[in-house]
């Protein structure tokens, strides 16, 4: 019967809008398997993250109230009297965080399978886009509970802006609603957190998605040497979307683990007039630039430590971005390809200077 | 009936499906549903100075959660009716020249005792009961 229902449904879509390139791309696409497959999940866990963060921002979002006075008070009000309340926000929280941390793995997956080559340049890019709006929708929601810690964080977060020359001021003062950080900055942040942000990134999430189901999955060098017979791949509909969703309720699980052990504080309220607390950190994922910029010295020459931090952060990230379109030569007597190397030395840069920034 | 072990696991699956998405849907579903507000129930308020308040003239003061209008007549008796119109929630306003109560979104008429003279309002305004003790006007919740 309900078969019946369904496949009647089906055949009345069809007839209007036919779903053969549907069909096609269910019955015909197919991901290789190899040593390496485990990667392609990546990806996929990032956007079941997104997922979780869209369902538990508009549900925040009933409750949040915007402002100095009633900011930090409806958080307060959500995780004591809302029921469940406690719950949404920390899952809102921990998956913020894993989403960050999925989102670089998978970067540097792709990146050391050179996934990013010809024809999947724009893939990359519009997934560097993404990551790089991802970490700006951390940015603006880490103020909006308007905490002490989070409060000195945007303080510094955004001065930090400031050193840049020429436009440094008009921005700080742009992205602070004023001179100052106050509840100006906070509706600002509300704003391009909650409707800026999301209206943007799912252009690109979108664009992202589009470019990989219309080029299929990537086979790395040493798969496609095999073979033809020797080539074993997977249908991506049922078993690898199954094997995708059964990774999404593992990850789901440890989600809801950690936001019921590890729940996240809520803080004292933030007081523009009180003295800054102990402890000021940014949130981990920036924490390896924020570590920098403390151990670069005043001065460099005649450039101030900061701005030569951020400009260096700039054009690496810039860099990163246009990694595709580089032509590097290969060298036959290395052991490790240039880029490769880079690889490495940037993960092994975040990785230092990241726990460097938890033990000084 | 013939339960083979297929059919047997495809129950136990689905049954622990379902207890899945409900256990994902009904901390949702709660947390939908605005918890009650821990405000406590208010009997009686102070409303201001007895000789502050001019003849044929009115406020709106909060009891509580709802709003109520205390009047003020021409020969210096007080009314207290609750503020919300019983047509659609608008605050309603006194009308000096005709000495009428008017909910002006919908020109719903009430008399001074709160009833509901003209327009759409099917109820009359809930009565309150004002008393002035010593020069301060108290308003009090009936029954």
């Amino acid at each position: 019967m309900k078969k019946n229902y369904g496949s009647k449904l089906v055949t009345w879509i069809d007839d209007r809008f036919d779903l053969t390139p549907v069909r096609n791309l269910l019955l015909h696409k197919k991901v290789p398997e190899h040593r390496h497959s485990v990667w392609y999940y990546m990806g996929g866990v990032t956007l079941f993250l997104f997922m979780v963060q869209l369902l538990t921002g508009i549900l925040l979002l009933l409750y949040y109230r915007p402002g100095e006075d009633s900011a930090y008070e409806s958080v307060r009000f959500i995780v004591t009297e809302v029921k469940f309340g406690w719950l949404i926000r920390n899952v809102h929280s921990w998956s913020a965080n894993l989403l960050v941390l999925f989102a670089f793995i998978h970067m540097f997956s792709v990146f050391f399978s050179k996934a990013y080559e010809k024809p999947r340049e724009l893939t990359w890019v519009t997934g560097f886009i993404t990551l790089v709006f991802t970490l700006a929708f951390g940015f603006s929601g880490y103020l909006l509970p308007w905490n002490e810690l989070a409060f000195f964080a945007t303080k510094v977060g955004t001065d930090i802006v400031g050193v840049l020359p020429v436009i440094g001021e008009p921005l700080r003062t742009f992205l602070r609603g004023g001179e100052d950080v106050t509840g100006a900055t906070l509706s600002r942040f509300f704003g391009i957190h909650v409707a800026i942000l999301p209206a943007i990134f799912t252009v690109f999430l979108g664009l992202h998605l589009l470019f990989i189901q219309r080029q299929g999955m990537h086979e790395p060098e040493s798969f496609k040497k095999l073979p033809e017979e020797k080539k074993k791949y997977i249908p991506f509909f049922p078993d690898f979307a199954l094997k995708d969703l059964m990774l999404w309720v593992i990850v789901f699980n440890i989600l809801i683990f950690l936001s019921l052990y590890f729940p996240w504080e809520l803080g004292n309220k933030a007081d523009a007039l009180a003295s800054a607390p102990q402890g000021i950190k940014p949130e981990w994922y920036f924490m390896f630039m924020f570590q920098t910029l403390k151990l670069l010295p005043a001065h460099v020459i005649f450039i101030e430590g900061e701005l030569l931090g951020v400009l260096f952060f700039g054009a690496a990230g810039l860099i990163w971005m246009l990694v595709p379109f580089i032509k590097v030569k290969h060298k036959p007597n290395w052991k490790v390809q240039p880029l490769v190397l880079i690889g490495i030395l940037a993960v092994a840069f975040i990785v230092i200077l990241t726990i460097l920034g938890y033990i000084l | 009936m013939k339960l083979d072990r297929r059919k047997f696991l495809n129950t136990l699956l689905s049954l622990s499906g379902i207890g899945g998405v409900l256990a994902v849907f009904y901390p949702i579903l709660s947390f939908l549903n605005p918890p009650k507000s821990a405000e406590p129930e208010v009997n009686s308020i102070k409303a201001g100075l007895n000789n502050e308040f001019q003849a044929n003239s009115s406020k709106i003061i909060k009891f509580g959660r709802t709003p109520v209008i205390l009047i003020k007549t021409e020969d210096n008796q007080y009314k207290a009716l609750s503020a919300g119109c019983t047509h659609l929630d608008c605050i309603v306003q006194y009308k000096k020249d005709t000495k009428q109560i008017l909910c002006a979104c919908h020109n719903g008429i009430y008399d001074l005792n709160g009833r509901n003279v003209s327009g759409p309002p099917p109820r009359p305004l809930e009565q309150y009961d004002v008393k002035v003790i010593n020069e301060e006007i108290v308003i009090t919740k009936l029954g």
